[in-house]
């Protein structure tokens, strides 16, 4: 794109003066090929789609005629690389490269590819249209649905959107206290894992002592599998940023972090690109909008400890010390960077500011329950059809995430439980899919809001081994410092193993459950207090499968090696021998033809594999 | 000075004093393995975990860093702070099943066994030397390395620190005696739990005794700019 002369924008009039000016020069007819190139489409080829889209315009000279936009992730990663066209909303999913040239000439002529379209799996029928995808149908999305109307590295299509007039809003329409009290009106509640309410954060932040005041935005993302906040940073960078511009504005802050882990290089780029053009428009900076207000944001790269995410230890972090938590007595709003009084919010948290001071705080607040006002970024991953991120108002059921939205368990499965929250969340059964989806009902059923993972799990998931692998997953994350979270989780993780492998005892189950009183009532920060979870969890809704495990020395799902025996049923197995060929140990030997063979098991090592060859059933797993 | 309850007793303090140190003052016990008071509290062992009355509920604090407050209402003993204590003392009596003082406070915390395996370990990673070194001695030579269950005490990359200076100060302060200390004739043997150093001994002018490490005397004539012969002689001998 040829670099433009950017004007300082110095008043609310040049910034509306410079949006109609964007809006009156785009031909709102125009088709625009968006093709998403974020993280997760670019693993799947996207640039081979996106570079030939650039050459085929190119080399039809099309450019007056059609319009190619680069965007950010809009969720449906699963069937990506995704390609939109719009004015219609036409959506192709698993594009290809080679791909291209028939979308370009349909798309000139006003045709469509039906072969690159989206099959409803439960009708078979061919979806034309984005919005008609099941997928999107049932999800509300405030925050995301923009990412397909804008090219991230392209501050225009923000403002061509009403971007940056909540800010503009802000500086010559509402005193700091008015917008605090809008946020706090909103019942906004922070994205981050704790549900802290915002504008309460914000006002404490205001109101204490301190020669400055930081503003950090906490694009950590530890969570495995979690990718809501990377889109949103990737996506639509400008949002957080003007979250964060004006909360700075209200809180009375005029430096800005944002903390980026460093495995997410796309999303650092996009925020430093933001960054640089909302400068340069004077929309950020000194004096901005000549309002007379200050206020700068500088990217740090975070090292990737699941535990630099903390509060406490993010500040540690961004001070060049050890990532570690430290006792919150006195809280970071007081006492946070450096010393001086910070306020730490969450990505998403930041992108619903503008939205909120937009529309009001009483349009806001419509979506959501009575607790838990407007929508959350679930990363939907596991045993689902229907993997990526969906954007939901609170207060949706889990079933309907699951079925409406995910599409349902795949195989034809039995749907078992679905984690919510991340590592330290709790699993949740099917008993309670009909849960509303918010902070307070997930925090009753022993489970968490977390910043937005949700992992389905089916029948064929054991619950102890889905334990066993959450507390290694924090086990590994624990900063080490506290003894309950540091040995208690090691002792938590050898007893699990312990259970899976057959040397469970009588005894261990309320072990656990004395060992996570410990760890949730006496940790030092909120990892510990919270990594029992998921032991908690699947003792309170799945206590069966652990006594099976200790008493019978069985997993019922089969899926702990230790426990497992295979079995020739006899009366099936016409001894054809394609499971004695298979058997990597030769456990298994020929007996003659029409005769049952035989499996050694001392020297079966739970392989399966016999189990998987063997086309009559003939082979039981127990 | 704020007033506050401790036990049903009420207690003065200093302001922006902790609970742990208001206690001490009044001889109230609170069991402890990671504070000193020389020393920045560091809220590791979780023992020193009290009930403070916030917001209508009951919050267990670490009272090795929770500050007094006027009217604050502090419980050291109940039902709950005793099952986390002896849980820790479980936890760190299958780590250091061997130790001395490990076992002598666990017993003391009622914790006669450990439901779990047993290590053989004797530190507890409480980083009192870590703390002592850095702060009190000034110049940071030992550090705890690793995140999570690997974490361990010891010198930069496990190789002979260039800035320890042989005081001592580590072992003297640690609580489990997990850091081995020994002068044996002109040698100073300094034994951490995972590498170990020794030290040349300087020896007294007049009654010819092995008395301390050339780098520390050097240290100390360096920052507090003595003159080069101030520790000829031991502190014996001196005039
Ligand atoms: C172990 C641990 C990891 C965390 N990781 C994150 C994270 O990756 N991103 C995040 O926004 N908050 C994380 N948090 C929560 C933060 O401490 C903090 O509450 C949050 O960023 C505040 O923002 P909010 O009020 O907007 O939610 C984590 C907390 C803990 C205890
Ligand atoms: S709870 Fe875990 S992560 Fe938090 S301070 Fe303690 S050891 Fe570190
Ligand atoms: S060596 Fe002693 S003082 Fe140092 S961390 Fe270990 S137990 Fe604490
Ligand atoms: S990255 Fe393309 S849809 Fe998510
Ligand atoms: S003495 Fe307070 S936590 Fe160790």
């Amino acid at each position: 794109m040829a670099k433009r002369e950017t004007k300082r924008l110095s008043s609310p009039q040049e910034l509306e003066a410079l949006r109609k000016s964007i809006i009156e020069k785009r031909d709102h007819n125009k088709p625009c090929i968006t093709i998403c190139g974020g993280t997760g489409c670019l693993a799947l080829a996207a640039q081979d789609v996106i570079t030939g889209f650039r050459r085929e315009i190119q080399e039809q000279g099309l450019e007056t005629k059609v319009d190619i936009r680069i965007t950010g992730c809009p969720g449906f990663c699963e069937r990506g690389p995704l390609v939109v066209i719009k004015p219609e909303n036409i959506l192709y999913q698993q594009v290809k490269g080679e791909d291209v040239p028939e979308i370009v000439s349909a798309t000139v002529k006003g045709n469509i590819v039906d072969r690159l379209l989206y099959t409803d799996p439960n009708t078979g029928k061919k979806i034309t249209y984005e919005h008609e995808v099941p997928f999107y149908r049932k999800q509300k999305r405030l925050l995301l649905g923009d990412n397909s109307n804008i090219d991230p590295t392209e501050i225009r299509d923000y403002l061509a959107l009403g971007g940056y007039a909540a800010l503009s809003k802000v500086l010559f329409e509402m005193s700091p206290e008015q917008i605090i009290e809008e946020v706090k009106k909103s019942g906004l509640r922070g994205r981050g894992g704790g549900g802290f309410p915002t504008g309460v954060k914000w006002e404490t932040c205001r109101q204490a002592q301190g020669d400055t005041r930081y503003i950090i935005c906490n694009c950590d993302e530890g969570d495995p599998g979690a990718f809501m906040d990377r889109s949103l940073m990737e996506g639509n960078p400008h949002s957080v940023l003007e979250g964060m511009i004006i909360g700075a504005y209200a809180i009375g802050g005029h430096e800005g972090y944002i903390y980026v882990r460093n495995e997410y290089p796309l999303a650092v780029k996009n925020a430093q690109i933001a960054i640089e053009q909302t400068e340069e428009h004077g929309l950020l900076g000194k004096n901005i909008l000549g309002s007379g207000f200050d206020f700068t944001v500088r990217i740090s790269r975070g090292g990737g400890a699941f535990v630099c995410g903390e509060s406490t230890a993010l500040m540690a972090s961004l001070e060049g010390k050890v990532g570690e938590p430290r006792a919150k007595y006195v809280h970071t709003v007081e006492k946070g960077l450096w010393e001086q009084p910070t306020n730490l919010n969450n990505v998403e948290t930041w992108a619903n500011v503008p939205l909120i001071i937009k529309n009001g705080a009483d349009w806001y607040s419509k979506v959501g329950t009575e607790g838990s006002k407007g929508t959350k970024i679930f990363s939907l991953v596991g045993k689902i059809n229907n993997t990526g991120l969906v954007e939901v108002p609170m207060g949706i059921s889990l079933r309907e995430i699951i079925y409406d939205i995910g599409g349902g368990i795949p195989g034809g499965k039995k749907f078992k439980a679905v984690q919510t929250g991340g590592p330290s969340g709790g699993c949740i059964p099917e008993s309670l899919l009909d849960l509303p989806v918010d902070f307070d009902q997930l925090t009753k059923v022993g489970s968490m809001m977390g910043s937005g993972g949700m992992i389905v799990m089916d029948e064929n998931s054991c619950m102890v081994d889905i334990a066993k692998y959450f507390i290694g997953f924090l086990e590994g994350e624990s900063c080490g410092k506290c003894v309950p979270c540091r040995e208690g989780l090691k002792r938590m993780g050898q007893i699990l193993t312990d259970i899976t492998e057959g040397r469970g005892k009588e005894g261990d189950i309320e072990l656990l459950e004395r060992l996570s009183a410990a760890i949730t009532d006496s940790s030092l920060c909120a990892l510990g207090s919270t990594a029992s979870n998921p032991v908690l969890t699947t003792i309170r809704y799945f206590r069966d499968e652990y006594e099976a495990h200790i008493r019978d020395k069985r997993c019922p799902a089969g899926v702990c090696k230790e426990l497992i025996t295979y079995l020739i049923d006899e009366e099936k197995c016409p001894g054809c021998g394609l499971c004695v060929k298979a058997c990597p140990v030769e456990a298994i030997t020929f007996m003659g033809k029409k005769k049952p063979v035989v499996l050694d098991q001392e020297k079966c090592i739970k392989c399966g594999i016999c189990y998987d060859v063997c086309k009559l059933d003939a082979v039981i797993k127990k | 000075m704020v007033t506050l309850t401790i036990d049903g007793r009420e207690v003065q303090a200093e302001e922006g004093t902790t609970i742990l140190e208001a206690a001490r003052e009044s001889n109230i016990y609170i069991p402890t393995l990671c504070y000193h008071e020389e020393v920045t509290p560091y809220g590791a062992c979780r023992l020193c975990l009290v009930e403070v009355a916030r917001n209508g509920r009951e919050k267990l604090v670490a009272s090795c860093l929770y500050e007094v407050a006027e009217g604050l209402r502090v419980k050291t003993n109940s039902e709950r702070i005793a099952s986390n204590r002896k849980m820790i003392m479980e936890l760190l009596l299958a780590r250091c099943p061997n130790n001395k003082a490990i076992q002598d406070l666990a017993r003391q915390l009622g914790v006669e066994k450990t439901s779990f395996k047993l290590e053989d370990k004797q530190c507890i990673l409480c980083a009192l030397c870590v703390r002592v070194c850095q702060e009190v001695v000034g110049v940071s030579a030992i550090s705890l390395v690793n995140r999570g269950v690997d974490r361990q005490m010891a010198t930069p990359f496990y190789e002979p620190s260039d800035v320890c200076i042989g005081c001592g100060a580590c072992a003297y302060v640690c609580p489990t005696g997990a850091i081995g200390f020994e002068d044996v004739g002109d040698t100073r043997y300094i034994h951490w739990p995972n590498n170990k150093m020794e030290f040349k001994l300087r020896k007294c002018k007049t009654c010819g005794n092995y008395w301390a490490p050339e780098k520390q005397l050097d240290y100390i004539i360096k920052k507090a700019n003595l003159s080069p012969d101030a520790f000829d002689n031991c502190p014996d001998c001196r005039d």
